[in-house]
Formats: structure tokens, C-alpha cells, sequence
């Protein structure tokens, strides 16, 4: 890449949810504002490189876009008001808290695409294409369905944010409260999609870009501060979480050298201004004992076994509970993280792959190697993904070779 | 817009079932976000009428068997869908039974 092609790349991350959001608060059409910017990006990638970079590239993006919005409008001969507003709109180039009374455009971008009226899928796929700019075919390559489907599932997406009415607005006072965890949600889903083992880590760098976006525009909210957090702290480990044929390492086989330790430093700070003792809270806080212990023996386990207790307590899950029974069964020994997976089992709705997994685990670490490699071999013949079952695979013939 | 809130029975009402539409009617008229509503009679009393090639069927009972029934309905005139949903959820019948709030036809 040339340094002009890296300008537009850089300005069009920053530029595009800021253009995209100010031409939807002026003309209300959602396509209109996205083609607009994606013609300011083409536009770039001809004339940076032949032109130069110009002064304010961001500011070059959404005066090109306007521009391109008039031109669109006045042949479809819009309103007079819409093309003077348009006309008016000038990059705003401020990063920060939005000023007192100012909303800032991208934070109602985001609050409209994660409303609870459209549907949960629809939501995630919204806010990567319209807040995050992720074209159409990748957004369907990683949620699994065909380009043509995810194009139907965004048209009508938006069509129902024009007839059921949903505001392009950002919810004041009880309502933003009330609606901040809908959003939070969305990008915790997106985080996930870019973090699975098959995922697309385009997608956490998204979703971390999201949160801190969210941050400096919602500046103050702990559960904001402490996603952010959790997002750095999972995302520190990812290069050393696959090996050099690609296959998953676990945490106790990583080689810890190799995460990202500024990260971790930045979501250290970030949660220690953290009170309370939410959801997201809670799992940065368990991540960060991780990130700071020198390896798995040293582990705070009966720290982040609390945590899980506290997770639990706040609303069960069978993820959190089965996590659970892997941090007692540090804390407190095998046969502790054992009794706790008997009463998991009894209550039901367990993934039974995983549970098998963690089973294999504590077996293994009472010492009895035969029966956990044979839990590990049900385990992988369970495992949802190619590099999971590999990585169980290879654990089960550590403990004892398959003859 | 104009929203069409259909008040509707739900199987798994909420434990607090207090009931003050009364309440609800009085205030959301006098702010002029209640357009019209009123209260439905009986599902057994419901007639169904289809014409098919010209030819008039006429049954008794509502269109289709569920257990949520269409017990009343509410006209709302509100700025968007946020300020229905705020409208809608402090009608008693959110936590007794269930209100689909569905904007009219707009071109």
C-alpha cells in the first residue's frame, strides 16, 4: 500500500461513520448517506495518490460526500431545505465528549442501529455496515448466510426504521440508561463474532473501536469503560492464541511474552476507575487476572472463582456456570470443580462438548490420564469447530497416546 | 405518526396485575397522544366474512384460533416509535397482557 492509499484507509475508518451519520440526520435516507460516502472513499483512492494527501482528509471525505448528496438530491429534485441544510453541513473535526446540548451524529448512528424494535441479527448487521463501513459480502461471509440475503436482511432492516417509526435519536435520562445495554449488547455480539476460533478478527477491532467511541461520546459510564476493557484484555492474547499451523492454543499453553502488553496496560488503567459490579465489569476483571498472572499456577483462581460467583448470581448462564466449575476446580482443587459440574449436569441446558471438556480437565488434574484422555476424545468428537476438535485432540493423546 | 395499538390477552401475565386504564385514557387524551380506542365484546360474539368467486362466506368466530385475543384497541398520534413505547408501556394491559403497536399505512 502506498502512503496515500494508507491516508484514505485511516481517514475513511475515522471519516466514514461521521459522514454516513450527518447525511442520514439531514436526508433520512439511509442508502443515499452510505453510497455517498463510499463514492467520497473511491474518490479519494483516484486523487490522493495522484494529488497529494490534503490538509484535513476527513474534512476532504465529508465535504466530497455532501457534495455528492447534493448532486443526487437536486436531480431528484428534493426539497429546497434539505439541500440548504446539506449545503450548511461542515466537517466538524472535534474528538471528545460531545458538547453540552451538541449531539454528536455518530452516537445517534449507533443508537438507531441497535434499536430493540429491529431484530437481534439485524441489529449487528446494521451497525457494521452502516456505523463501521464493512462491506455487505464480508458482513455475510462471517455471519454465515449468502450476500444476496444479508443485502435483503439490511434493506428491510432500514425500510423498518422508516415505517415503524424508530427515531434517529440518541435516548435522554432514564431512557439512555435503559437502552445503553441494548447497545452495549451489539457490540459485546460483534466482539465474539471477530474473537471465535473461526471468527473474523476484523470484527474486534470493530467492536473495540466501537467502545472506545462510545466512551469518549458517553464519557463516565462505567459498564462502557469496562467493555472496553474486556475487549482489550481478550484481544491482548490474539496472537499467541494460535500456533504456526493455526491451531488454538489454550491459555495455559500460551506463550505470554507474546500479548499485546500495552493493551493490557490500557485496559488495566481504564478498570481500575471502575466501581461496581456489572456484567462486563466482572468478566474484565476475571480477563485481568489472567493478563497479569505469570502463568497458569499463579493464577488469582480464587479471585476470579468469586467473580464467577458473582456472574452467576447476576444472571446464570450455562457458559458462566461451566467456567465456574473450571476456576473452583483451581481454587479449590478438582474434586471441588468436580462437585460443582455433577450439580451443573442435574440442572440441565449444558453444552454438553464443553462440559465434557471441562470434565477431561479436572479429571486430568486428579491425575487419572486414561480416563481424561478418553473424556478429551468424546469431547473433540463433540467440539463444534475443526480447530477445536484438533487442539482436544492433542491434548487427549498427551495424556495418553491412542495406542 | 399514527400507530394502531392493538391491547391484547397474554397466557403469562405479569405478577403485578393492578389495573388503571382509566388512569392511562385520561392522561394520554388531555397530551393528545390518544387519538380513539375502545374496548372489543366477546371472541364468541366475533363474525368472519370472505367473499370466494363471488360467492359470500359468512362464519361465526374470529379469523384465526390463538390464545392472545385482540381485546380493544387504541389510536395513538405520537412523534415516533420511542414516544408510543413510552405511551404503550404504562397501559396496564403491557403487564397483563401484551400491546402491539403497529404504525398506519403511509405511502
Amino acid at each position: 500500500m502506498t502512503p496515500a492509499h494508507d491516508a484514505v484507509a485511516t481517514a475513511g475508518a475515522d471519516a466514514h461513520p461521521r459522514i454516513v451519520a450527518a447525511l442520514i440526520r439531514i436526508t433520512g435516507d439511509w442508502t443515499l448517506a452510505e453510497d455517498c460516502a463510499q463514492d467520497a472513499l473511491s474518490a479519494a483512492l483516484l486523487r490522493w495518490p495522484r494529488d497529494g494527501v490534503p490538509a484535513n482528509p476527513g474534512g476532504w471525505l465529508m465535504t466530497t460526500a455532501r457534495n455528492r448528496a447534493v448532486d443526487v438530491l437536486r436531480r431528484a429534485a428534493v426539497e429546497r431545505r434539505t439541500l440548504h441544510e446539506l449545503a450548511a453541513l461542515v466537517p466538524d473535526h472535534t474528538d471528545g465528549p460531545a458538547q453540552e446540548g451538541i449531539v454528536d451524529d455518530r452516537l445517534r448512528l449507533v443508537f438507531t442501529c441497535c434499536h430493540p424494535a429491529l431484530a437481534p441479527e439485524a441489529r449487528v448487521a446494521l451497525t457494521l455496515r452502516t456505523v463501521c463501513g464493512v462491506p455487505t459480502a464480508d458482513i455475510a461471509r462471517v455471519l454465515l448466510v449468502t450476500e444476496s440475503a444479508m443485502t435483503r436482511r439490511l434493506t428491510r432492516a432500514k425500510t423498518r426504521i422508516a415505517q415503524a417509526g424508530i427515531p434517529y435519536r440518541v435516548p435522554e435520562g432514564a431512557a439512555l440508561q435503559e437502552r445503553l445495554p441494548g447497545v452495549l449488547a451489539v457490540l459485546y455480539v460483534l466482539f465474539t463474532t471477530g474473537y471465535d476460533t473461526d471468527g473474523e478478527p476484523a470484527f474486534a477491532e470493530e467492536a473495540i473501536r466501537l467502545a472506545r467511541l462510545l466512551g469518549s461520546l458517553l464519557p463516565g459510564r462505567a459498564e462502557v469503560v469496562a467493555l472496553l476493557a474486556l475487549f482489550l484484555l481478550q484481544h491482548s492474547r490474539r496472537a499467541a492464541r494460535r500456533d504456526a499451523d493455526g491451531a488454538l492454543v489454550p491459555l495455559d499453553r500460551q506463550d505470554r511474552t507474546r500479548w499485546d502488553h500495552a493493551a493490557i496496560d490500557e485496559a488495566l488503567a481504564a478498570l481500575a476507575t471502575v466501581e461496581g459490579d456489572g456484567p462486563y465489569a466482572l468478566q474484565a476483571r476475571i480477563a485481568a487476572r489472567h493478563a497479569t498472572a505469570a502463568d497458569v499456577a499463579t493464577t488469582d483462581w480464587a479471585g476470579i472463582a468469586h467473580c464467577y460467583d458473582a456472574l452467576a448470581a447476576l444472571g446464570p448462564s450455562p457458559v458462566v456456570e461451566l467456567n465456574r466449575a473450571v476456576a473452583h476446580g483451581y481454587a479449590h482443587g478438582p474434586d471441588a470443580g468436580l462437585a460443582l459440574l455433577t450439580q451443573l449436569r442435574a440442572a440441565g441446558g449444558l453444552d454438553e462438548g464443553v462440559a465434557t471438556t471441562v470434565e477431561a480437565d479436572l479429571v486430568a488434574r486428579q491425575g487419572r490420564a486414561a480416563e481424561a484422555a478418553a473424556l478429551f476424545r468424546r469431547a473433540a468428537g463433540l467440539a463444534r469447530t475443526a480447530s477445536e476438535r484438533q487442539a482436544l485432540l492433542v491434548r487427549a493423546d498427551a495424556l495418553h497416546p491412542d495406542r | 405518526m399514527r400507530y394502531m395499538m392493538f391491547v391484547c390477552t397474554d397466557p403469562e401475565p405479569d405478577a403485578d396485575t393492578t389495573d388503571d386504564a382509566e388512569a392511562w385514557v385520561r392522561t394520554n387524551d388531555a397530551a393528545a397522544r390518544r387519538v380513539d380506542g375502545d374496548r372489543l365484546g366477546p371472541v364468541s360474539a366475533a363474525t368472519t366474512v370472505r367473499v370466494r368467486g363471488g360467492e359470500l362466506l359468512v362464519t361465526d368466530g374470529p379469523f384465526a384460533e390463538t390464545k392472545e385475543l385482540i381485546v380493544g384497541y387504541d389510536v395513538l398520534e405520537c412523534a415516533d416509535l420511542d414516544e408510543a413505547i413510552e405511551v404503550a408501556r404504562a397501559h396496564p394491559m403491557a403487564r397483563i397482557g401484551r400491546l402491539e403497536l403497529r404504525p398506519f399505512w403511509s405511502p
